[in-house]
């Protein structure tokens, strides 16, 4: 017991004891409102504070409140015999205006309907601001092909070994991977038909159309669009591109360009590589489990493919990097100051990227199939 | 947790209590050793002013006394608990009794500044949503900030209110010692000096001990009781100000005598 009431007729004695300290304040916040709350007929308080063995803020806004709470029903209220060195203490906290303290409103169905609405605006804004960007690169582009001297080159090489360079075990042991699992499935339901050896056919159309660059493109956004997007979007929360911007520099030139052209380089290179892994896993699956020889299966894969089966996927791979960069590099200049802004950025960045490029996936294969290539 | 009150040992003879008591603590980076064989303890009640050039080790110090740095050789004490035998529970229990404002406020970006102020006492204690709320409001008050602050994010905040929200929230659970970086850094003059007097208040109600590192020497002749000064890994010297301001040695001369040292400040306390 904290605090204990005695009433007589009009008037209530109240009389503190024990510490009225943080860890009570559980206790003592509903010993304060059950005695606010009994106050039948009372017209005086006097709450003897003599007892209290030690007050902190909680304690000293507790009594406060409890104050305050009889004054707003009429109830003249007076705390006598507090030790003075808790005067000053009293003092503070007797001018908060707590009753300003804002509360949040429960989430209604309104606000579910504005949240989607809202989704919807931030799409249209991302999309204009990939459109701008892209813009602003091509204008970075033209001034830096004027002046080749002031181009990044030593920011582009580092970004280079980060996206390409150090990516190239992994997307080996993945292509690789990939092309032993077409080839093996191939294998499994060809063989009912007794049509082995058309597993070549496909496993070098898709490997070189379509799964080398897309499987590198996802490992890329996955791997160094969120490295981009996590770099540029803390250095935007610790203005460090404001700070550039106000030296002078273009952060488009000095940091977006050498990182998209890193990737624009970097993403075909990967693409080569890896649908040279995915083949050859392929190749040693056909062999060992399919039993086709080696020498069979390249013979098989220079009918079934043409030059123009490897172009398409080369073609595409640089606009893919672009789109991935682009991407990693609007959602980073997007961050805002919070560590929470950052994540949703970072998985904003991954999961556009990876949807955008199995969109332009989609129309270069209508644009191919139109040209007839 | 016992309840045994505060003794309000300040100022009035005897031997004063020790809570945090560094012995011989050696720290650093590398090879670049920032702490060399350090000593220095911090009494009960007393705001203990703390000085040294940039880069001589004033936060690395807090930093180690919290346990953020490891330190190499010698021990830390905190309220008699030696931090490197203690368990997770005995350390836990300590680390309830401190405060600590950093040199970059540190306050979690992705909670408002009310969520901010209520994160600790939410996390130790049981209480209700409004009381919690109240006490944001309070302590936002006595920090010389107001509600309307309350659903702003850090981002939003300008300096000196990022300084005030996380001395507010490392006032949060009433501490009895609060480690402050550099406070007073980025207010302007009226807000160092409010501050000041709010430092002197809270020791003066709560007895809270204050262990504060700033180059403000406002503060350090109003609401210091004692001055530490570090250089080369060591503290070099440490009394009341009449004592520094008497002291020969080139670096103190040049420190609180310099241009910038005014000296018609008068204690806070005293007033
Ligand atoms: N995480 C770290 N890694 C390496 N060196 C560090 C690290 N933190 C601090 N230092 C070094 O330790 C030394 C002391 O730094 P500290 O931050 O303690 O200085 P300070 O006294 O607080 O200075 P200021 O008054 O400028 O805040 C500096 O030389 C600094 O370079
Ligand atoms: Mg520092």
């Amino acid at each position: 017991m904290l605090l204990d009431g005695k009433a007589e007729g009009e008037r209530l004695t109240l009389a503190a004891t024990g510490a009225w300290v943080a860890q009570n304040a559980r206790r003592l916040e509903g010993e304060i409102d059950g005695m606010a709350r009994r106050n039948g007929g009372i017209k005086r308080v006097d709450i003897d504070m003599a007892g209290i063995q030690r007050l902190d803020t909680f304690g000293a806004w507790l009594l406060e409140r409890l104050v305050r709470s009889f004054t707003a029903q009429g109830v003249k209220a007076e705390v006598t015999g507090l030790a003075e060195k808790y005067r000053a203490l009293m003092d503070e906290v007797r001018g908060v205006k707590a009753d300003e303290a804002p509360h949040k409103e429960p989430g209604t169905l309104t606000s579910a309907f504005a949240s989607v609405g809202l989704a919807m605006v931030l799409v249209g804004g991302t999309i204009s601001s990939i459109i701008n960007l892209i813009g602003a690169l091509v204008v970075a582009f033209l001034r830096m092909a004027s002046r080749p001297r002031s181009f990044r080159l030593t920011s582009m090489v580092h970004q280079l070994d980060n996206v390409a360079w150090r990516a190239v075990p992994i997307i080996l042991l993945i292509t690789f991977l990939i092309g032993c699992i077409i080839a093996q499935q191939g294998l499994f339901h060809f063989r009912k038909f007794g049509a082995d050896v058309y597993v070549v056919d496909m496993v070098g159309i898709l490997v070189l159309r379509e799964l080398g660059v897309l499987i590198v493109c996802i490992m890329v956004a996955g791997r160094s669009g969120s490295a981009y997007t996590a770099e540029l979007g803390s250095m935007k929360m610790r203005e460090e591109i404001d700070a550039l911007r106000t030296m002078g520099f273009d952060p488009i030139e000095v940091l977006i360009l050498p990182r998209i052209m890193a990737l624009i380089i970097g993403v075909p290179i990967l693409t080569f590589l890896g649908s040279m892994a995915a083949l050859y896993g392929g190749g040693l699956v056909c062999w060992l489990y399919g039993g086709i020889d080696p020498d069979i299966f390249l013979s098989r894969l220079k009918e079934s493919i043409s030059l123009n089966t490897f172009q398409v996927g080369m073609i595409k791979a640089p606009f893919m990097a672009l789109i991935v960069g682009v991407v990693a590099c609007v959602e980073g200049l997007a961050v805002k100051g919070s560590a929470e802004s950052l994540g949703l950025q970072t998985t904003a960045s991954v999961v556009e990227s990876i949807f955008l490029v199995i969109v332009l996936d989609g129309m270069f294969a209508i644009f191919f199939a139109s040209i007839g290539m | 947790m016992a309840l045994e009150p505060i003794s309000q040992a300040n100022g009035n003879g005897g031997a004063k209590e020790v809570i945090i008591e560094v012995s011989d603590v050696v720290a650093g980076f590398g090879d670049h050793l920032v702490l060399n064989h350090i000593n220095l303890n911090v009494h009960r009640g007393e705001v203990l002013g703390f000085v040294g050039g940039s880069g001589a080790g004033k936060s690395v110090l807090m930093r180690t006394i919290i346990g953020l740095v490891p330190k190499r050789e010698g021990s830390i004490k905190a309220f008699g608990v030696d931090m490197d035998a203690a368990d997770d529970h005995e350390r836990q229990a300590v680390e309830r009794r401190w405060g600590i404002l950093f040199q970059q406020g540190a306050l979690f970006s992705s909670l408002t500044v009310k969520e901010n102020i209520e994160f600790p006492v939410r996390e130790y204690l049981n209480l209700s949503q409004r009381l919690l709320d109240e006490l944001a409001v309070a302590k936002l008050e006595m920090v010389g900030l107001d509600a309307s602050v309350c659903d702003k994010f850090p981002s939003e905040l300008s300096g000196g209110m990022t300084k005030r929200v996380a001395l507010a929230r490392a006032l949060a659970l009433d501490p009895e010692i609060v480690f402050l970086d550099e406070p007073t850094s980025g207010l302007d003059p009226i807000g160092a000096g409010d501050f000041d007097t709010l430092i002197a208040t809270l020791q003066r109600t709560l007895g809270l001990t204050v262990f504060m590192v700033t180059h403000d020497l406002d503060s350090l002749h109003t609401v210091c009781d004692r001055i530490a000064v570090l250089a080369d890994g060591k503290v070099i010297a440490d009394g009341t100000m009449e004592t520094m301001l008497a002291s020969k040695h080139p670096w103190l001369q040049a420190y609180f005598h310099g241009k910038r040292a005014r000296l018609d400040a008068s204690p806070l306390k005293s007033r």
